[in-house]
């Protein structure tokens, strides 16, 4: 076989300018005439906007009018248009696989500065281009079926809207969540933003309902351990970790904990961030879901000496709800389609010393004071100090842990709304002189700048200035046993000290601690900064790289309530659209075996991480199962005798994009 | 148009141009490659990258045919230990690159030459000190001349 037109090939050579974005840095002109010269290329052509519909339509004209039957797109990444312009070969009545497109922006001249070096960069890839479009096959797409179940990992608001959607479109939804209540971060608040409307009655009913809707299995205390398989065919295996009381009697009448052989709460409560306590069985806060208690074999009698009156047993009587017994169980299900919604961490304000969170008492963070306020909360809504008094003076200090070289570079986004609500309830519930300490405050969005207007006539003090230090030391009597803020007020340009009785440390979002694990678990992708990462920042911010799992809330970046919420129903309408479309096209890069080549060997099958090789063992030869095989090539490269090919990337493709690259022409 | 000169390829005295054949895996370093596009980074123009689905498609003649065919230096990129999208074909590509190396070794080719490295999808930092590193390392050892280096051959195993 033969390139350069020998064999019949007729190829339509298309340059785009993008705007300026390509034709800025690459001389187009010069690299369509270029194109015109090269073996085969019946049309070489420059448009200003390729990905428009004239752009497309003169693909197809093209087509009609020189019976091209090869066309090579010049323009941005593949992995952005690939698809249109397969589409408009497919329209114009070739083989989609007859198309293929040169990165000419993301590659080329949004990297490059020097005209010269990028137009000639530009020919190389095009000649190679056109060299290796010679050898495409007609190719189909494959079509796999998509189950119409849907696993949402993390229950809190995100994946609690996610499941909803979803079970409301009567899908069935898996949510899984790793805590023994599904709520997430907003169990926690007191009030939102900037509303001031209680997240607790704006959560706790939606809370309720994924527990009683029938489409919705919830498994809290539960994790993912495996996930297998790809879009419309994932098998998910996940954890259920024993809580010692069964799910399936328990009817949430607390008698158990009330019974508890310890009279009173003696155990830091990790809901109340330890400013609470809480009995070895407890349930989390009294609108848990599902309202099943936990026992804590940590601080068990039963667990640690086996010798408890086990007055919980007695307790709960003939339903028999507690079971000392009970083991972790397995669960494996299938899914079409996965939603991650597994939030964020708050920011480790220890990390920080000269703000002295865990060495001086009554430096608390914003999510400690959020249960202080919060009516259900350790201190029953009253906001007072660790030593019971009711703080008189309060700063708050913004940016802990954000827009900050040695900590996290990003802003949080919610900080500066959070501390101005703190600000204000703290005001509303003990009438203390309130100080904010900001570098920048950021209100940006609906109702979010009224807010702070309200605030500055509600007499809070602004003070511009990110917080240096938080000490003890008191220069003169009004200031002993105060906590004393220090820091530069940028606007006035003096050093101030400004003693509180309360210092509130705005602490930032950051991705959970073990990201990493659960992004590979995915076989997903994070930015830079640790968040899982989006398929593209504008055009699918739900979508990973991965098809078939999608993000929402927190998990992909910092965000308030409201666009956790929308980032969740987009997220469900994805896989919605998935589901509804019935199956899902995939891309035809399988590997397959030339039998009268094969060697029987066996070098591949131990190779192929999704054993879709099998050996045929009366021909003595390898047999790829085209349904298992996911396209990597890595057989291909093994095969010692070539008998292994790839679609979209045969051997032969490769080796004349690597002659086209090198100008053998 | 005004041309500016990058640092990066500020070219060498003699005027030699390295020329790079890049296989980058579809899903890390291609889009990494991609990224560093849309965060317009400017690196050096020599490397001419070659789409794989995964670096476990590289196969060892990709390489050899490249040097034989002109390139004065070859990268493989890949995504990191333990992030493959198909679970271990790094692993393969890395296993067949140590290889390769010693082959190369023999072949008088120097190391420099043939470069693997990790660049996952959001580290276009990465990327472009690879691209510049390798551009410049390449551009000191000046072009391959793999034809002047095989006449060389018989000599070499002479024994003498």
């Amino acid at each position: 076989m033969n390139a350069s037109g020998k064999n019949g090939t007729r190829v339509g050579v298309y340059v785009c300018h993008c705007g300026s974005n390509i034709a800025g840095i690459v001389d187009v002109k010069s690299l369509a005439e270029f194109g015109a010269t090269l073996p085969g290329v019946v049309v070489s052509r420059e448009y200003k906007y390729m990905c428009s519909d004239p752009g497309q339509e003169l693909i197809q004209q093209d087509v009609r009018d020189h019976q091209l039957n090869r066309i090579v797109v010049a323009s941005c990444s593949p992995l952005l248009h690939e698809q249109t312009f397969r589409t408009a070969t497919a329209k114009a009545g070739l083989n989609p696989f007859y198309c293929h497109m040169v990165n000419i922006r993301e590659h080329d001249s949004w990297v490059h500065e020097e005209r010269q070096a990028a137009t000639e960069k530009a020919k190389d890839l095009v000649r190679a281009a056109v060299r290796r479009v010679a050898f495409h096959k007609p190719l189909e797409k494959r079509q796999v079926p998509i189950h119409p179940d849907v696993l949402v990992v993390g229950g809190g608001i995100a994946g609690i809207h996610a499941a909803l959607t979803l079970a409301n479109a009567r899908k069935h939804v898996y949510l899984v969540e790793r805590e023994p209540t599904i709520g997430g971060h907003m169990a926690k608040f007191d009030k939102t933003f900037p509303t001031l409307d209680c997240a607790a009655c704006i959560l706790t009913p939606k809370m309720t309902a994924v527990k009683r809707h029938p489409n919705i299995t919830l498994w809290t205390y539960s994790e993912v351990t495996q996930v297998d398989g790809y879009v419309g065919n994932f098998k998910v295996t996940v954890k259920r970790k024993p809580r010692y009381v069964s799910e399936d009697v328990c009817i949430g009448c607390m008698e158990c904990i009330e019974a508890c052989v310890y009279k009173q709460a003696k155990y830091p409560d990790e809901f109340n961030l330890g400013l609470g306590k809480r009995k070895p069985i407890y349930i989390p806060f009294p609108q848990a879901v599902p309202p099943v208690p936990v026992i804590d074999p940590e601080t068990c009698i039963e667990f640690k000496s086996g010798k408890c009156k086990k007055t919980c047993v007695e307790a709960c009587g003939e339903r028999k709800g507690i079971n000392f017994k009970q083991v972790e169980s397995i669960e494996t299900i299938e899914v079409g389609n996965i939603v991650l919604a597994t939030g964020f961490q708050v920011f480790d304000a220890r990390r920080l010393p000269y703000y002295g969170y865990g060495k001086h008492p009554n430096v608390y963070t914003s999510l400690e004071v959020e249960r202080l306020i919060n009516a259900s909360g350790p201190t029953a809504g009253e906001v007072i100090l660790r030593d019971g008094r009711k703080p008189k003076t309060v700063g708050i200090l913004h940016c802990v842990g954000s827009r900050d070289e040695n900590t996290n570079r990003w802003c949080s986004r919610v900080c500066c709304m959070y501390s101005l609500k703190l600000a204000h309830l703290i005001k509303e519930h003990t009438g203390a002189e309130v100080f904010n300490f900001y570098i920048d405050i950021r209100t940006p969005g609906k109702g979010f700048e009224e807010f702070y207007q309200r605030l500055l006539k509600e007499g809070v003090h602004f003070i511009r200035g990110k917080g240096a230090e938080v000490n003890t030391w008191p220069l003169d009597p009004s200031e002993e046993g105060k906590l004393i803020i220090r820091v530069e007020d940028t606007l006035i340009g003096r050093i101030r000290r400004i003693p509180v009785d309360m210092v509130v440390l705005a602490v930032g979002l950051e991705p959970h601690v073990d990201a990493q694990d659960v992004r590979r678990l995915f076989n997903i992708s994070c930015s830079q900064d640790g968040w899982f990462l989006e398929r593209h920042p504008k055009l699918a911010p739900v979508n990973t790289f991965t098809d078939g799992i999608f993000l929402a809330g927190c998990c992909q970046g910092p965000k308030d309530i409201p666009d956790t919420v929308a980032q969740a129903g987009a997220a469900a309408s994805e896989a919605l659209a998935l589901i509804d479309a019935k199956f899902v096209e995939l891309e035809p890069n399988t590997a397959y075996v030339l039998e009268e080549v094969c060697s029987g060997c066996k070098t591949c099958v131990a190779l192929c991480p999704y054993s879709a090789i099998s050996f045929l063992e009366d021909k003595k030869k390898a047999l790829i199962n085209e349904a298992l095989c996911k396209g990597c090539g890595t057989c291909v490269a093994a095969c010692p005798s070539g008998s292994i090919r790839q679609n979209l990337f045969e051997d032969e493709e490769i080796f004349e994009e690597i002659k086209g690259v090198l100008a053998y022409a | 148009m005004p041309e500016k000169k990058p640092e990066s390829s500020s070219g060498s005295p003699n005027g030699f141009e390295p020329k790079i054949v890049a296989f980058f895996c579809n899903w890390c370093t291609y889009l990494a490659a991609d990224l560093a596009g849309t965060s317009r980074m400017k690196y050096a123009p020599n490397v001419r990258v070659i789409r794989v689905m995964c670096s476990g498609r590289i196969d060892p003649q990709f390489v050899l045919d490249a040097f034989a065919k002109g390139a004065d230096g070859v990268l493989i990129g890949g995504c990191h230990p333990g992030d493959c999208h198909y679970q271990e074909g790094n692993y393969k590509a890395l296993r067949r690159y140590r290889l390769l190396k010693r082959v190369l070794r023999e072949m008088g080719i120097e190391e420099e030459r043939f470069h693997l490295e990790w660049i996952s999808a959001s580290e276009a930092d990465r990327l472009k000190s690879t691209v510049n590193n390798m551009v410049e390392k390449v551009r000191t050892l000046g072009p391959l001349r793999l034809e002047t280096k095989s006449e060389l051959f018989p000599e070499e195993v002479t024994v003498s």
